[in-house]
Order: C-alpha cells, then sequence, then structure tokens
C-alpha cells in the first residue's frame, strides 16, 4: 500500500545521512526583520559545497554544537552553489544560539532533507503562491526557479503577508520579482503609519484574483491557520485537491524518518513532506490535536 | 547415544536439559555474551547469565492489568516464565547512544569519540512475541533509505535462542496477532521446554556448528507430538484476543470519535507502555555541554510520544492534552503503522496491558471504540 499518492519527490540526503553533520561556515549575515536573519553557509570541504544539490522546499539540520539541531528551509536559489541561504527565525533554545552565530563561526549542517514543490509537474500551469510571514523563505527558491524558466509556467502570482509591514520577509526583491513577470501582490493583517498598501489577511485577499482551477496549481506555507483559509479558498474555486501543495512543519529531531517526532498520521514530516500534495493530507488535516 | 554426524538446519533433537550448560559454554568460548531472563532484587529483569542455573528456574509471572507478581512454582522448568518489563529492545535500540564527542578547535570543532567495544550477544529464552518485534524494529532501523548503524553492527552478531511459549498469562494475545506461541522462523535454536528434556529445534548453521559433540537424540514421533500439544494447549490459554480484522481503518476512520477523550481521562501519560513495548522506536537526541562551552557530547535517548515535549514546536504544542497523545500512541501502533511498514507495530505480547498503572487494556479499548463506532 503506497503512502502518498504524490509523484515520487524524495532525493537522497548528501550529509549527515548518519547522525554526524558536515561543518559548515558562517560566510555572511543578512538581518531580515525582527527576530529574522538569513545565515549563508558554506561547507568547509569545498568539494562538497560544489557537489551539494538541492531541490526547492527542501531543508537542512542546521546543529549548533552544545545547543542541538534545527530544521531550517533553505532559502537561497537551488543554482547557487557557492552557498547555502538558511533563513531562521529565533524563537527556541537552537534559534536563539543561532542568532549569536558571527560570521567565520562553523555549523554542523546536515541534509538536504524532505520532499519538494512540484517545480516540473507545474510546468505549463499557472502557479498561485499565497504565503505568509516566515513562511516565505521556503517558496524563495520555488520563485527563484520560476524567474530562471519563466517561459515554462503560465500566469505566476504571489501573494504574500505578514503581521505588520515591519514584519514583510524580502521586501528588497519584489521589484526584481515583478520585473520577471511574477503578479507581487502584498498585504498586511494589520497596517501601520507608514504603509499604504493592502491590509487583510492572506486569504481574504483570494477575491481579488482570477484562478482558473482547470491550470492552477496553489502552492502555500506558513502558520497553519493560514493554510487552513488559504485552502479553503482555493477549495472554493475548485482547484483540484491535487493541484494544491502545502508545506508543514513539525518538531524535527533526525530528518530521516526514524525518530518519530515529526509525524503526522502515517506520514513523518521529514521525509514524506514537509511538501505534501492537499489529497493526501485531507484525511488527517482536520482532526484536531492530531 | 552419541552422533557423530552433525544434526541438518531444520532437524529437532532432543537432549538432557543439563547439557544445555555445555550450550552455554559453548557460546562463552566463542565470545558471545549471553543474555537471558534472571531474577535480581524480585523482579525478572534480562542480564547476563554465565549457567542454566542463572535462569528463573521453577518461576512464574502473574500478571493482569497494572499488575505483575512474580512467584516461586510448584515445577521446576526454567523456562516457563512470561516476561516482564525488559525486553530485547535495550540491547539493539540502545536506551543511551553516544553519537559523538566535540572539542572547540578555533572557530570549529573537531571530533573526539573514542571507539567502543560492541558486544556480540546470545539472547537466550526469546518468546515468538518479542523476535516477532525484533523482526519489527529490523524493519524500521535497517531499512532502504536508512540504516541505524548502532542498530545494524549489534544486530548482526545476534545469537537467538528461542522458546516456544507453552503457559501464556492473561495478558498475552500473541495468537491475536498472528506471531506466536510458536517460533517459526527468525531463530538459530528454537527450545520447547518438556519435564524431562529441551526440544531443539536447529534454526541456522551457526547452531549446528554449536553442537558438535553434543549428546543428542533425534526427536521421536512421541516427542513431536508432545511439543505439538503443548503449543495447542498454549494457543487455547491465551490470556486475551484483539480482533485485528478491522484494523486499521477501524481506527483510522474515527480519529475524531470521542471515546479517546474517555480514554485520555484515565491515561496518565507516565510513558510506561512506551518504555515496556519491544516495538516503540521514537528517540530524542541531546547535547550535553561541558560547563567551560568548550566541548560538547551528543547522546541519542528513548523518547516517548507521552512525553508533553515530544509534540512541541516553536510557538506551541500540537498535542497538549493527554488524550491527543493516547490516541497518537494507539492510532500508530495499530494504525498509521501498517502504511508505514507494512505490519502492525503490536505483537500480542502484553506488557502494555501489565505495567500500565491506570490498567488500560488496548485490546479492550479496541473493542470498546468498535462498539462505540457501531452505535
Amino acid at each position: 500500500m503506497t503512502i502518498s499518492n504524490s509523484p515520487a519527490q524524495r532525493t537522497t540526503p548528501q550529509s549527515g545521512v548518519l547522525l554526524n553533520p558536515q561543518w559548515a561556515e558562517v560566510t555572511a549575515i543578512t538581518p531580515e526583520t525582527e527576530g529574522i536573519s538569513t545565515y549563508w553557509l558554506r561547507f568547509v570541504d569545498t568539494a562538497l559545497q560544489q557537489a551539494f544539490r538541492f531541490e526547492p522546499g527542501q531543508f537542512n539540520m542546521l546543529y549548533i554544537p552544545g545547543f542541538g539541531e534545527s530544521a531550517i528551509s533553505i532559502s537561497s536559489d537551488s543554482q547557487d552553489y557557492e552557498k547555502l541561504g538558511h533563513t531562521i527565525r529565533f524563537v527556541g533554545n537552537v534559534t536563539h544560539a543561532a542568532s549569536r552565530l558571527k560570521v567565520g563561526d562553523v555549523v554542523g549542517l546536515r541534509g538536504p532533507f524532505g520532499t519538494h514543490w512540484p517545480m516540473q509537474e507545474m510546468e505549463g500551469k499557472d502557479v498561485f503562491i499565497a504565503c505568509g510571514g516566515i513562511g516565505l523563505p521556503p517558496l524563495r527558491p520555488a520563485l527563484y526557479h520560476i524567474i530562471r524558466n519563466r517561459e515554462k509556467y503560465g500566469k505566476v502570482t504571489l501573494l504574500y503577508g505578514a503581521r505588520t509591514s515591519g514584519d514583510l520577509m524580502f521586501p528588497y526583491e519584489y521589484d526584481e520579482w515583478r520585473k520577471a513577470q511574477i503578479d507581487v501582490e502584498i498585504t498586511v493583517d494589520r497596517g501601520t503609519a507608514n504603509w499604504n498598501g493592502r491590509v487583510g489577511v492572506v486569504p481574504m485577499w483570494f477575491y481579488h484574483f482570477r484562478i482558473d482551477p482547470r491550470k492552477t496549481t496553489v502552492l502555500t506555507c506558513g502558520p497553519e491557520i493560514m493554510i487552513r483559509f488559504v485552502i479553503f479558498e482555493a477549495m472554493a474555486r475548485r482547484v483540484p485537491l491535487d493541484s494544491i501543495y502545502v508545506s508543514l512543519e513539525r518538531n524535527m529531531k533526525c530528518g530521516l524518518g526514524s525518530c518519530g517526532h515529526c509525524q503526522m498520521g502515517p506520514y513523518f514530516i521529514c521525509r514524506e513532506g514537509p511538501v505534501f500534495r492537499f489529497d493526501d493530507l485531507q484525511s488527517f488535516f482536520n482532526i484536531e490535536e492530531f | 547415544m552419541k552422533n557423530e554426524t552433525l544434526p541438518e538446519v531444520g532437524s529437532i533433537l532432543t537432549i538432557q536439559k543439563p547439557v544445555f550448560d555445555q550450550i552455554l559454554s559453548r557460546l562463552k568460548e566463542d565470545n558471545y555474551l549471553a543474555i537471558g531472563p534472571r531474577i535480581r532484587n524480585e523482579s525478572l529483569v534480562y542480564e547476563v547469565i554465565e549457567k542454566m542455573e542463572d535462569l528463573p528456574r521453577g518461576y512464574t509471572t502473574e500478571q493482569k492489568p497494572g499488575r505483575f507478581r512474580l512467584f516461586k512454582d510448584r515445577h521446576s522448568r526454567y523456562f516457563d516464565i512470561i516476561p516482564g518489563a525488559h525486553s530485547w529492545k535495550q540491547f539493539l535500540f540502545l536506551p543511551r547512544a553516544e553519537l559523538f564527542k566535540l572539542r572547540k578547535n578555533g572557530r570549529g570543532w573537531e571530533t573526539t569519540s573514542e571507539k567502543t567495544e560492541i558486544p556480540k550477544y546470545a539472547f537466550i529464552g526469546v518468546r515468538a512475541c518479542e523476535l516477532a518485534a525484533i523482526q519489527i524494529q529490523d524493519g524500521i532501523f535497517m531499512r532502504g533509505d536508512f540504516t541505524d548503524p548502532i542498530y545494524h553492527v549489534r544486530r548482526g552478531h545476534v545469537f537467538v535462542i528461542s522458546v516456544n511459549c507453552t503457559h501464556p498469562v492473561e495478558t498475552c494475545f500473541c495468537v491475536s496477532m498472528n506471531t506466536g506461541p510458536q517460533v517459526k522462523q527468525g531463530f538459530d535454536l528454537n527450545i520447547t521446554e518438556l519435564d524431562d528434556l529441551f526440544v531443539l529445534t536447529i534454526g541456522s548453521e551457526l547452531a549446528r556448528r554449536l553442537l558438535t559433540g553434543i549428546p543428542f537424540e533425534n526427536a521421536s514421533g512421541y516427542i513431536l507430538t508432545s511439543v505439538e500439544q503443548k503449543i495447542g494447549t498454549a494457543v487455547q490459554q491465551m490470556g486475551r484476543k484483539l480482533d485485528p480484522d478491522d484494523l486499521p481503518q477501524l481506527i483510522l476512520d474515527n480519529l475524531d470519535h470521542p471515546y479517546w477523550n474517555e480514554i485520555g481521562m484515565r491515561c496518565l501519560s507516565c510513558a510506561n507502555c512506551t518504555q515496556v513495548c519491544p516495538t516503540c522506536f521514537c528517540w530524542d537526541v541531546v547535547d550535553e555541554m561541558g560547563l567551560d562551552g568548550k566541548s560538547t557530547r551528543r547522546e541519542r535517548i528513548w523518547d516517548s510520544c507521552f512525553n508533553p515535549g515530544y509534540s512541541y514546536q516553536a510557538g506551541g504544542n500540537t498535542r497538549p492534552t493527554i488524550y491527543s497523545r493516547y490516541r497518537q500512541w494507539l492510532s500508530h501502533k495499530l494504525g498509521t503503522w501498517k502504511q508505514q511498514f507494512g505490519n502492525f507495530g503490536c505483537t500480542g505480547c502484553g506488557r502494555c496491558i501489565t505495567w500500565c498503572p491506570a490498567e488500560i487494556d488496548l485490546t479492550e479499548e479496541i473493542a470498546a471504540l468498535r462498539m462505540e463506532v457501531s452505535q
């Protein structure tokens, strides 16, 4: 009995298949918003760095010795072989230790793990990306891929929102993305004095767009409550469930489908996810505290 | 009669009971560390055994939900005792295992782990339910996309001397889970204990060679019939039943049934069941940093889905209430496990029933859920 109907999307991790991390140096730190920065890492072993490949949507396990590991999505371009960007929100023990890293420090990396966004399956279709807050970093590599292969995709929309304008991720890239024929629409939950744009949660703005359910794939990532309403809105527009992809998050300790922590129903989110086709999740998704 | 030729794999022989000590000596000479049931501090544990008399001869257990009693009985059999809280899991999937040690070196870290001696185990007295559980864990820790080196290196060497259960206790339900009481495969040597003899089945080439020079007789038709009878009696005496025919769907179709709340009110979330369960495999990893911040030791330890911290996630807990954690355990064990690994996560050993302080019996809970759902 196969676990998932999704096309096989798993790639073998190249580093730390066992539990031993490979060492990577912090080459740059980009502060993004309050409590979030992007750490640019390069494997100390240059041959490994040049050979390392990941697909948009995959993640690494970042190891800060003495503190522990944290699953962090790779937020940089999958065709950039010089460095790997990890956008980290400082929220727990390990990520707070990460916030104290300086350029030149060495951390452990294992990966890449997990399933990826369906870049091949979406070719020839319209792409509707609806995400919020820290949900944009795992989708950024997908945007870069689309931009580099723009003619392979139809209408591409990014509907992105954050709590306030100060919480918006990567605002310095939006114009570049617009130039690449991506319809970038930004909204905030709560307006502030310096904000002249849209106000309202992401799902609420669906009405503004014309989505053709016959040829649109919806990608979504962000707070689980937002994901639920995005799916609701997509379903209301008759987007078939096998054209909706979500990226989920759970407490991860190994990334290998072994320790059990990230399980949701039959799925190990580190292995059958984090990117799921929604029809595979449907029976479990709405059960409280599952 | 001393046979000069070695018996073939698959053949059934008998030995006089004291001869078993010779088998244990042979194992010791071959550098095996023999582990078997022993009585220690009035508890039944799995520990190193050197000779037959270390086994719990004459002992029996009485097991009920939330109750375990060990007592000396009137028989003098060595292997009559049904397992207690210990399982073989602790020797292959270690409760604590060091992954590596690091020392700070400039901006980076260097590994300072030492090599450890890995014992070559001989498991003495493995029950059918336990062997089935070991094989389930084999499928978890040694599979196509991931092989755990800690499990793998220990498992390869294990010499299995298994035992057909002849006197199950009240909490046993291996027959329902189709795992016992007879051990049919996966062993090196299988024993059925009769009152005055051990009946041995040779399961491997290794077991064959171990028996070189050991005095044995070929099992007669009468002996074979006795063995069959004993196994048949054990099947009849099974303490409990669990009907797996409508599983996993019974659970998976009723994940939001209010009955889970009912169980949740009784469950203490103490994690006993996951500790004693021979198939539970969840683990955590912890870093122990030296006080000077310049060294760290990374260790893998057992974890349990009942631990509140297990489902902690940045920003909250996905299973904050006990009922959801109990549901996670049971819906995994008898539900989603099947999709993940192709079999159920339960072999009917009954430990979770015996060792639950709230006396929760999963065979009863499944039956109750079935009844609640049908109403």
